[in-house]
């Protein structure tokens, strides 16, 4: 079962505590996009063997989401960071470069 | 005949005898105990029938790797099956019942499976049963099912309770023999949180009985002296009877600790399961002896050598008088000294080492016992027990060239590390080829959040195998000093895999692999021959270490002789997946608390005590509890549910609907936010004024309705469905804080602040105007209006909004003051009759109305379109939630299942869930459907049955009578009507 | 069992607050005396108490007759700056746990390290399937969770025990 951190509240939780959201960093495409644009966006993932980006929401915490950059079949977690952002933190970045090579 | 010695025992008290009873019959035992050795001590051998063939089947080892002696314990609440004898201890009034055997363990009917076990090979089942089809369910199924199992399951509830412990540690130590207890002493003196746990009653391990000197003190001198320093230490836990049961990701371990098992007073819990999220686990789980596979190695008296020493030195039980030792190992030799020590016979030992030497095989045969090196057994003779040995070359054939009489034979094919635990989280093994052993691997270890190793396995459970040994790998492990030790060489083992090597076909179908499943060395190889050459198809194939073994005593034998047959190494076969629990965990131990009225949250409205009170049916709404109907004296829930439509619809009904959500949304950006959540405008409704809106995820698929006020400039607040508040806030949440995190919202859940009661009727103003306070008159608080006042002397504030078509207010007050409106409602109410309502005639009076109800008319698939609701659909938007998904080809196409109303052409109502068939079938040879009723209820204002249902086409079809299916009747008809069956211009609630 | 005492108390008096945390705690200190407290602590002043509960989130807890009249209050200092006060006394039931032991009858049904609590941190953490919070208070703890579900935490803080009972 997961540890994460919260980097809302500071607080490394288990898994229990928390609430999954899938894949972080997805953009939206609304009226005006293309069919593909729009499959992309509602359905496509990449549901990788390693390095995942991923949302998650401190549900029985302070109840804020977050992301989390994590290795989905070793577990390591490079790092959790801020759900107000676009794209993972250069820091997080570095880290798995470090980690994977990639 | 009693076999307790004269003396001896380490863990018995002879002066505490302990009466119970096993399978109807009283028997005595002492203190210390388990029932295994209590057994043996009362001369009983036979502890239960193998599962498939039904064989005799006696004690085999002494710990959790029994595979045999299985026994249901405790009487009624209390009974649980498939309890090792080995580690269940005996308690005053103890029941045992044995298990798998019928009429008695004495004589098994099922025991013809094995005179017919030539005919019942691998996979028997498989390939016999398949055909013809419907013989395999009402006629092998059945039976075979009778036959099968282990012990039988409970009757009735557990009468037991049990508990949860969340524990943090630094390390946590799976173990207490002198591994752990190293370990435990070096991290405790470091200063870490330290928890130690060990399976068993006793610490130490399996060292007292091995013995050896630590520190110039005998083990179990050593071993009390280390646990009385750890228990002075503040971070140190120390727990017995606790087993380290399964090691899950990032330092989980779930540890179940025994309370009440061993004893008689089972006031307390029984068990408590500890979940422990620790920094690292060090596993000292030891080692399991193996057996060897040799003919007839499963009859009574074949033990392992550890056990026959165990049985001797901790209970003062006899095995056997004349013990045959066979072994490929040193250890073996320890077994002929304890047995020496009490005064037993070893006829021989059969070594199948040509030339094995060592001080202590030299030390034996001093004692004057014989040592046949290079031999093994050819069988085994006897039925219930073993009466003797036929001695062979362990090179050859198995040409007997010796006759050995005895009544017990002590076995020992060398030792396998316990790396369950170390597995479970995917730590990896290595084969140790001199040691003939999987170990743990110390460079592929499990690994935590940070990519750290947090799995360090250590002592016997590492591969170490004599004391120094084993103190060595922790002190090199753990960093520390190592005891003092002497240091004892023995001689190299020889694997041993079948015996003899050249054993044919007819002693190889009577070598047991798994003595539980009855595997033998023949199905293995089989199943190899048939194809199944993946150890893990060759164990589904097979059932070699299923049910209680997984792999623990069965495995490596097993996996060799696979080898062997696919003619490839051990470690090229691989080992099986190593699951948790190390051993069976108890279902009531995994559910803790969670179960009666605690078994999940049941939520209550402010109001549950007078519903309670007033005799409500009650219905569970998820984790809610709302009243269904409140049936008056005799009545049928029918009548009740029609009483209440017709009271409210010709006078006065009240609902408590305190379990809509209440979200209020608040800041500069609301507006705007709640335009993007709703398909329409809510950023225009007026201050004062309600709007019903759509909520549709990005697919356009509705997701959740409700009635919208606008407070202020700034603030709405929003009604969700009752399954919908929880899931909507964090709806707004999500795209509040991961979408559009830069606009000004706040959102503050308010259901569980606020009461809700609907007052619904003709006479609802006047009842409002009875309890004073507020103007209420259409005027001032039209229809979709709201307002805050005072009502009965309390702050509320209410809605004229309505779910049934009536005159109808929503009063909003603190949840704690709703008791108060609610009963000051009925008091003013009653001269109207007022009649309180539950959802059977909400739901009702909505479908009477036409409204649709999340749940019912939606499922995940249905567009706000399908359903005629283009009204609540802003065509000025340039955007909401689900407006692109709903843009997609698929929800143009004419042939969509629109909303109507139906009603059956003979006033019955249609079945809930009908479908509406078509002609034709389709290409799966069922017949086609042209639509489905999605509410249908009999309708008390109209006196017959409404639905409502999705329509290919529907709306362009007014009038039309089609076909519904009915549950072993025929097709029904009904017409397509529209779905607004009452007051459909709406001038009852407009008033 | 054990001497723990396990009390509901009547009504509290609970504000919660949303906005930008420094403004807030400006007008909490004014109104209540209570400082902002850290990340995931909580302050007292004067029969209040302030608890963290997230990074744009305060609770306040007050007397319960005195609730509307400081919200009030509270809302009107806080007039043109993005922020919301709801008085929310009704939303939860908060017990008083008191005697020894009770961190490990609460280790039954929460996954939370006691031993590395802060004295003054406010826990937020699941209890069995709901969310609760707890926090030290007058030599015992506070415990709150949503009022729908009182009965159930009543039930498992009963059939809870802690460890050696």
């Amino acid at each position: 079962m997961l540890l994460l951190k919260c980097p809302n509240c500071g607080l490394s939780v288990e898994e229990t505590e928390l609430a999954p959201g899938g894949e972080a960093h997805l953009k939206r495409f609304g009226p005006g996009s293309s069919d593909d644009e729009f499959e992309a966006y509602l359905f496509n993932r990449e549901n990788t063997k390693g390095v995942h980006f991923e949302r998650w929401r401190h549900a029985y915490g302070c109840g804020k989401w977050f992301l989390a950059a994590r290795d989905t079949a070793t577990l390591e977690v490079f790092g959790t960071y801020s759900a107000q952002t676009t794209e993972p933190p250069a820091d997080i970045l570095a880290r798995i470069r470090e980690r994977t090579g990639k | 005949m009693s076999r307790r010695l004269k003396s001896g025992g380490r863990l018995i008290d002879r002066t505490k005898p302990v009466e119970f009873t096993c399978d109807g019959k009283a028997l005595r035992g002492y203190a210390g105990d388990t029932l295994a050795s209590a057994l043996l001590a009362n001369g009983q051998r036979v502890m239960g029938r193998s599962f498939k063939y039904h064989r005799p089947r006696s004690v085999v080892g002494s710990g959790p790797e029994e595979p045999n002696a299985l026994f249901g314990i405790g009487e009624g609440d209390r009974f649980e099956p498939n309890q090792r004898a080995t580690l269940q201890e005996i308690w005053p009034g103890m029941t045992a019942r044995s298990q798998n055997a019928w009429p008695s363990l004495g004589f098994d009917v099922g025991r013809v499976n094995d005179y017919g076990s030539r005919f019942l090979p691998a996979g028997f089942y498989y390939k016999t049963f398949i055909h013809p089809r419907p013989l395999w369910k009402h006629l092998f199924e059945p039976v075979i099912r009778k036959a099968a199992g282990l012990g039988s399951a409970p009757t009735v509830g557990d009468g037991d309770h049990y508990a949860h412990q969340y524990a943090f540690c630094d390390t946590l130590i799976v173990g207490g023999g002198i591994a752990g207890l190293l370990a435990a002493w070096t991290a405790a003196k470091a200063g870490e949180r330290v928890m130690l746990v060990e399976r068993g009653a006793h610490w130490g391990g399996r060292s007292p009985v091995d013995g050896a000197t630590i520190d110039g003190q005998d083990a179990a001198s050593w071993v009390k002296s280390t646990v009385e320093a750890l228990e002075k230490m503040k971070n140190v836990t120390l727990m017995t009877r606790c087993e380290g049961s399964g090691v899950y990701d990032h330092g989980y371990v779930l540890c179940n600790q025994n309370l009440t098992d061993h004893i008689a007073d089972k006031s307390g819990p029984r068990q408590r399961l500890w979940r422990v999220r620790a920094g690292r686990v060090v596993t000292a789980t030891g080692a399991i002896e193996r057996p060897i596979s040799f003919a007839g190695n499963d009859v009574p008296g074949v033990m392992l050598a550890s056990a026959v020493r165990d049985f001797v030195a901790n209970h003062g039980v006899s095995p056997g008088e004349r013990t045959v030792i066979v072994t490929n190992n040193d250890d073996a030799y320890r077994t002929a000294k304890v047995l020496l020590d009490a005064g037993l016979r070893v006829p021989a030992i059969l070594d199948v080492r040509p030339n094995a030497a060592s001080d202590i095989i030299n030390e034996i045969k001093s004692l004057g016992v014989t040592v046949h090196t290079g031999r093994g057994i050819a069988k085994v003779h006897g039925d219930a027990r073993v009466t003797g040995v036929s001695v062979c070359l362990q090179s050859g054939d198995g040409t007997v060239l010796q006759e050995i009489r005895c009544d017990c034979v002590a076995m020992s094919g060398g030792w396998s590390p316990v790396v369950h635990l170390w597995s479970h989280c995917g730590g990896k093994l290595w084969w140790d080829e001199a040691r003939a052993m999987f170990r743990p691997d110390p460079d592929q270890p499990p690994r935590d959040g940070n990519a750290q190793g947090f799995v360090t396995a250590i002592g016997a459970a590492s591969g170490a195998l004599t004391v120094r040994q084993v103190l060595a790998d922790v002190a090199e492990t753990m960093d520390t000093d190592m005891p003092a030790c002497e240091d004892v060489a023995e001689a190299p083992i020889k694997p041993v895999w079948i015996m003899p090597d050249g054993a044919g076909p007819a002693l190889r179908a009577k070598m047991w692999l798994d003595y539980q499943n009855d595997v033998k060395v023949s199905d293995v190889r089989l199943a190899a021959q048939e194809g199944f050459e993946s150890v893990e198809h060759a164990k589904r194939y097979t059932t070699l270490g299923m049910a209680t073994d997984q792999g623990k005593l069965s495995n490596i034998n097993g996996l060799a002789v696979l080898a062997d047959r696919l003619d490839v190494t051990i470690p090229q076969v691989g080992t099986t997946t190593f699951r948790p629990p190390y051993t069976p965990i108890t279902i009531g131990a995994l559910a803790g608390e969670a179960r009666g009225d605690i078994f999940q949250p049941l939520r209550k409205t402010p109001m549950h005590d007078w519903h309670e009170a007033n005799g409500a049916f009650w219905e569970p709404v998820g984790q809610w509890r709302r009243p269904y109907c409140y049936p008056q004296g005799g009545e049928s829930h029918a009548d009740a549910v029609a009483r209440e439509v017709k009271n409210t619809r010709q006078s006065l009904g009240m609902l408590d609907a305190s379990t809509l959500g209440k979200l209020l949304v608040r800041g500069p950006d609301a507006g705007r936010f709640l335009d993007m959540l709703y398909t329409n405008m809510m950023s225009t409704l007026n201050v004062g004024r309600c709007r019903y809106g759509l909520m549709c995820d990005e697919n356009g698929f509705l997701i959740d309705d409700g009635v919208v006020a606008r407070i202020d400039d700034d603030t709405w607040l929003c009604h969700t469905t009752t399954g919908g508040a929880d899931r909507i806030h964090g709806w707004m949440e999500d795209w509040l804080q991961c979408e559009w995190w830069d606009w000004k919202v706040h959102v503050v859940n308010l259901t569980e602040q606020l009461a809700q009661i609907a007052v619904v009727g003709p006479n609802a103003r006047k009842v409002m105007e009875k309890l004073g306070g507020m103007d209420v008159k259409a005027e001032t608080l039209p229809f979709m209006a709201w307002a805050d006042g005072t009502l009965a002397g309390l702050s509320v504030r209410a809605y004229r909004i309505s779910f049934s078509g009536e005159l109808s207010y929503e009063i909003a007050v603190p949840a704690h003051q709703g008791p108060e409106l609610w009963t000051a409602l009925m008091e003013a109410g009653a001269e109207f009759g007022i009649t309180p309502y539950g959802t059977e005639a909400l739901h009702i009076m909505r479908a009477e109305k036409g409204f649709i109800m999340i749940g019912d008319e939606t499922d995940g698939t249905v567009i706000p379109q399908d359903l005629g609701l283009d009204w609540a659909i802003s065509k000025k938007k340039d955007d909401y939630l689900g407006k692109r998904g709903q843009q997609r080809d698929a929800f143009q196409k004419p042939g969509r299942w629109k909303l109507v109303g139906l009603e059956t052409l003979d006033g019955s109502a249609l079945e809930d869930g009908a479908y509406a068939v078509a002609d034709g079938r389709n290409e799966n040879g069922q017949g086609n459907v042209q639509g489905r009723v999605t509410s249908t209820y009999m309708s008390p204002t109209l006196g017959k049955g409404i639905a409502m249902g999705l329509v290919e086409r529907g709306p362009d079809r007014m009038g039309e009578v089609i076909k519904f299916t009915r549950i072993g009747q025929a097709p029904q008809e009904a017409r397509i009507v529209n779905a607004v069956f009452f007051d459909p211009e709406g001038e009852k609630s407009n008033v | 069992m054990s001497d723990i005492s396990i009390s509901r108390l009547p009504i509290t008096g609970m504000i919660g607050l949303r906005g930008d945390l420094s403004s807030l705690g400006k007008v909490v200190k004014a109104v209540t005396g209570c400082a902002l407290p850290d990340q995931r602590m909580c302050t007292s002043a004067d029969g209040h108490t302030l608890l963290w509960m997230s990074r744009d989130e305060l609770l306040l807890t007050c007397n319960a007759e005195a609730a509307e009249a400081i919200a009030s209050d509270l809302r009107s200092r806080l007039s043109g700056v993005f922020a919301t006060v709801a008085n929310i006394s009704s939303a939860r039931q908060v017990f008083e746990l008191k005697g020894q032991g009770v961190e490990s009858l609460l280790a039954n049904v929460m996954p939370v390290d006691f031993a590395r609590l802060d004295a003054s941190e406010v826990r937020r953490t699941r209890m069995a399937q709901v969310p609760a919070a707890i926090w030290r208070h007058d030599g015992g703890w506070r415990l709150m969770c949503f009022r729908s579900v009182a009965d159930y935490a009543d039930g498992l803080l009963r059939a809870a025990r802690p460890v050696g009972a």
